[in-house]
């Protein structure tokens, strides 16, 4: 277990060190000044290299790389060129957003994808397993920016449930912040729901078909306990990946969603900091989410293990 | 079964907008939204109009100030007089002005903010306002007298802009995430990327406002924002971003729409240092070549005035010389040949983000190509708009609205980026600095939209409106915005 461990450790460092480079170099490629952004069309030259040195930007840009990289080292990420505030604080309020929201969604969309999931693999081929699939086919082909207008349309506009958009804050309640997180994580959910499901039918489907399925059934275990205590275990392993995967998506794509629901999240500072050359933004909150991607991978890796013996001593 | 539902539903709709109805009458909260959220809460440091939305008479005030028909009346200054030469103006102060922090406003502190805002360090994005001034000192503590180098007839002008506000040394420092001023309103909240939350200031100098506080939430697609006024989630859009939703709101009893007119000159810029676009023939034949009504109509819903100069349609001086310009693709199409180009010739056509410029340049790059101007569109965003087009000057065409007030004075710039460069005209523009004398100054400035009308210096396109759409019983609220701002000082419910 430990040099399975270590090995997945190592390439979790490498992988971000690269992300890093990679990230600060994208970036400050892209055209635009952002001092000369900020100060519009009627600032004189003087003005934009004061503002230019305020902010940094007079310097080389391997020594603003190596400020930023040992910055994020030692927890502090600067300061954003726009909002003139400490980036760290900025993540930290955003994501008491977006991680709710992204949890939430996956939160849904595991509930809506085991059952429905269990229930087409266990009516394989049958009516149920033929409607289950026609319901994911549509879940993935319907874009979800447009399910949440559709969403607002009916439940904002029309029922007046819930509102357009916005984010209650969790001052109020927890009730009221998880209420204006609902249609959006519903919106983010239903796609992923879909995906999962049928990952989940296919996985089923496949060791349901294994040989020590059939010796279980011969022992004379219900077709349901076979299900339930030898297929599903087995069948994990490719649901846990893509819930990984759908994690990480869910943090850092939902940029489209909360623009549509107007929520202060990640994607939405993301957003607007790439639209005003808030580089420094762009950069350390796409290497934070880099992070988490990595690191949700890094826990999806060891969850194999957890569930997969022979993981364990293969390393 | 159906009809009973509905009816069902009818019901409780009646009774929803009965409550609602109620639940209004008592109201004394407004939350406004807006596009574009502020990057910080310091109007004398940044360019962007989203902080004047915000806080510009709400919040800060200046000397002077711009009145919703764009004149200019006395704000923190109640009176001052001008010396004979026109090279000094004494202001006087009205007293009991308090910050929101409780300090008095004096004399010392307008000698703070303007000599903060033409210091050397100074990050003021319209330093060019304050350029003319070479002292300003404390006469009394209520009295205080800037001295300019050379006369200016458009001080009193200058000095109503957000960028030229009355701030206090005392507090500058966290003035981006606290600011702190004299205005109606004090700031009391910002929730970054959601919204920002004022309150009446009890102990305002002068009319008290009638909300109690007041709400900008920012929403920026056009979709949420149409979704988020139909539900009522806020009570009015200010500059709304979907001009094709209008006639459903002017249908429904619920809302009232107001359109009314800015500053913002949005014109076809023209390189004319670029060859062929430096020659006038050229120009005049793509001026003739574009039908303002047909870019109102596709581009903008059919909201907008259409202009053949770079002058606001609603300024007293404003002088209506479209006919200059008038569409006519047979004679652009003479032209053209007179200058030499029958087969007509290819340029770029770079368009920044806002719908006005993407919808507008697929609209005159057709009607371009009707008369043999072919043009290569490209989207830009508008920190590269600004790096290629606006300081890079590599363009032939570009679309953009000239957002400042009486911003007539940059064809008197040779390096602007259009590149205009005419010694008479900018001969003009000096003398009508120096020049006090409204008729002489009224003759000057239609004098100067005529030079620049018969140039053909840009394609003059129309003049940009601002739609409203707000809750049906608000009153007071700016129809025009003379400068970009949101002034909530006036706004109540009725009934």
């Amino acid at each position: 277990m430990i040099p399975y461990i270590f090995k997945r450790l190592l390439s979790l460092l490498i992988s971000l060190c690269l992300a890093s480079i990679v990230i600060f170099t994208v970036v400050e490629v892209a055209p635009g000044d952002p001092a000369a952004f900020m100060l519009g069309i009627n600032a004189q030259d003087d003005t934009i290299l004061a503002l230019r040195k305020e902010l940094g930007l007079d310097q080389g840009k391997f020594a603003r790389y190596l400020s930023w990289i040992s910055g994020m080292l030692s927890g502090d990420f600067g300061l954003s060129y726009t909002y003139r505030s400490p980036i760290a604080d900025m993540v930290g309020e955003r994501l008491w957003v977006s991680l709710p929201l992204a949890l939430y969604a996956l939160g849904l969309s595991v509930l809506i994808a085991f059952p429905t999931g269990l229930y087409a693999a266990a009516q394989r081929g049958k009516r149920g397993d033929a409607m289950v699939m026609g319901a994911t086919q549509l879940g993935i082909a319907i874009p979800n920016f447009w399910f949440a207008m559709i969403l607002v349309v009916i439940f904002a506009i029309k029922l007046r449930w819930f509102s357009a958009g916005g984010f209650a804050g969790w001052d109020d309640g927890v009730l009221n912040g998880l209420k204006s997180l609902t249609l959006p994580a519903i919106a983010l959910a239903l796609p992923q729901a879909a995906i999962l499901s049928r990952v989940m039918r296919s996985a089923l489907i496949e060791t349901l078909g294994e040989d020590y399925i059939r010796t279980a059934r011969a022992k004379g275990l219900s077709k349901r306990a076979t299900l339930w205590h030898h297929a599903l275990r087995n069948a994990l392993i490719p649901v846990l990946t893509i819930i990984g995967l759908q994690f990480s998506f869910l943090m850092a794509g939902a940029i489209i969603i909360e623009q549509v629901f107007f929520l202060p999240g990640l994607g939405r500072l993301v957003f607007q900091a790439i639209t005003q050359r808030d580089l420094i933004v762009v950069e350390s909150v796409v290497m934070l989410l880099v992070f988490a991607v990595i690191m949700v991978n890094f826990l999806v890796d060891l969850a194999y293990a957890a569930v997969d013996p022979r993981l364990r001593s293969q390393a | 079964m159906p009809i009973k539902t509905g009816r069902l539903l009818r019901i409780s709709a009646a009774a929803l907008a009965l409550t609602g109805g109620a639940v209004a009458a008592a109201q004394s909260d407004l939350t406004v939204a807006l596009q574009l959220e502020p990057p910080h809460l310091d109007p004398t440091s940044a360019a962007a109009g989203a902080i004047d939305s915000v806080l510009y008479s709400n919040v800060f005030e200046g000397l002077t100030r711009f009145a919703s028909d764009g004149s200019i009346i006395p704000g923190l200054a109640k009176s001052w007089e001008i010396s004979e030469d026109g090279t000094s103006y004494t202001f006087h102060l009205n007293a009991g002005v308090t910050f929101h922090d409780g300090s008095s406003m004096d004399a010392q502190d307008v000698k703070f903010s303007l000599d903060r805002a033409r210091g050397e360090d100074s990050a003021n994005a319209q330093k060019a306002l304050f350029a003319g001034i070479t002292d300003v000192s404390v006469v009394e503590p209520l009295t205080v007298k800037v001295s300019l180098e050379a006369a200016n007839g458009s001080f009193l002008f200058n000095m109503a802009w957000g960028d030229a506000v009355i701030v206090a040394p005392e507090t500058i420092e966290n003035i981006k995430t606290n600011p702190v001023g004299t205005g109606a309103f004090e700031f009391s909240n910002w929730v970054q990327g959601d919204r920002i939350e004022l309150t009446r200031n009890a102990d305002y100098w002068g009319t008290p406002a009638a909300l109690e506080s007041a709400t900008f939430k920012f929403i920026s697609d056009p979709t949420a924002a149409f979704a988020a006024m139909m539900a009522e989630d806020v009570d009015a859009f200010v500059n709304f971003p979907a001009p094709e939703n209008l006639p459903q709101f002017e249908a429904d009893p619920r809302f009232q729409v107001i359109v009314g007119s800015t500053e913002g000159e949005t014109i076809l810029s023209t390189n004319n240092k670029m060859p062929p676009l430096d020659n006038v023939k050229v120009r005049k034949a793509i001026a003739h070549a574009i039908d303002r009504q047909a870019i109102i109509d596709g581009a903008m819903f059919g909201v907008g005035t259409p202009i053949g100069t770079h002058f606001a349609p609603h300024h007293p001086d404003y002088l209506d010389l479209t006919a200059n310009s008038a569409y006519d693709p047979d004679l652009a199409k003479q032209l053209l040949a007179e200058a030499g180009f029958e087969n007509g010739f290819e340029t770029t056509l770079k368009l920044p983000p806002p719908s006005y410029a993407r919808r507008g340049g697929e609209i005159i790059a057709a009607q371009l190509r009707a008369v043999g101007i072919q043009t290569e569109i490209s989207n830009l965003e508008w920190a590269q708009w600004l790096e290629q087009v606006f300081r890079g000057k590599d363009y032939g065409l570009t679309i953009v609205s000239h957002t400042e007030p009486m911003d007539i004075g940059i064809y008197a710039r040779p390096d602007y980026y259009f590149q205009y460069d005419n010694p008479a005209f900018q001969t003009l523009m000096t003398d009508l600095r120096s020049e006090s004398d409204p008729a002489t100054r009224s003759a000057m400035l239609q004098n100067a939209q005529t030079i620049i009308s018969e140039d053909y210096v840009n394609g003059f396109l129309f003049e940009l409106a601002v739609p409203t759409v707000a809750n049906a019983k608000i009153r007071g609220l700016w129809e025009n915005a003379p400068t970009q701002a949101t002034d909530l000082t006036g706004v109540s419910w009725s009934n």
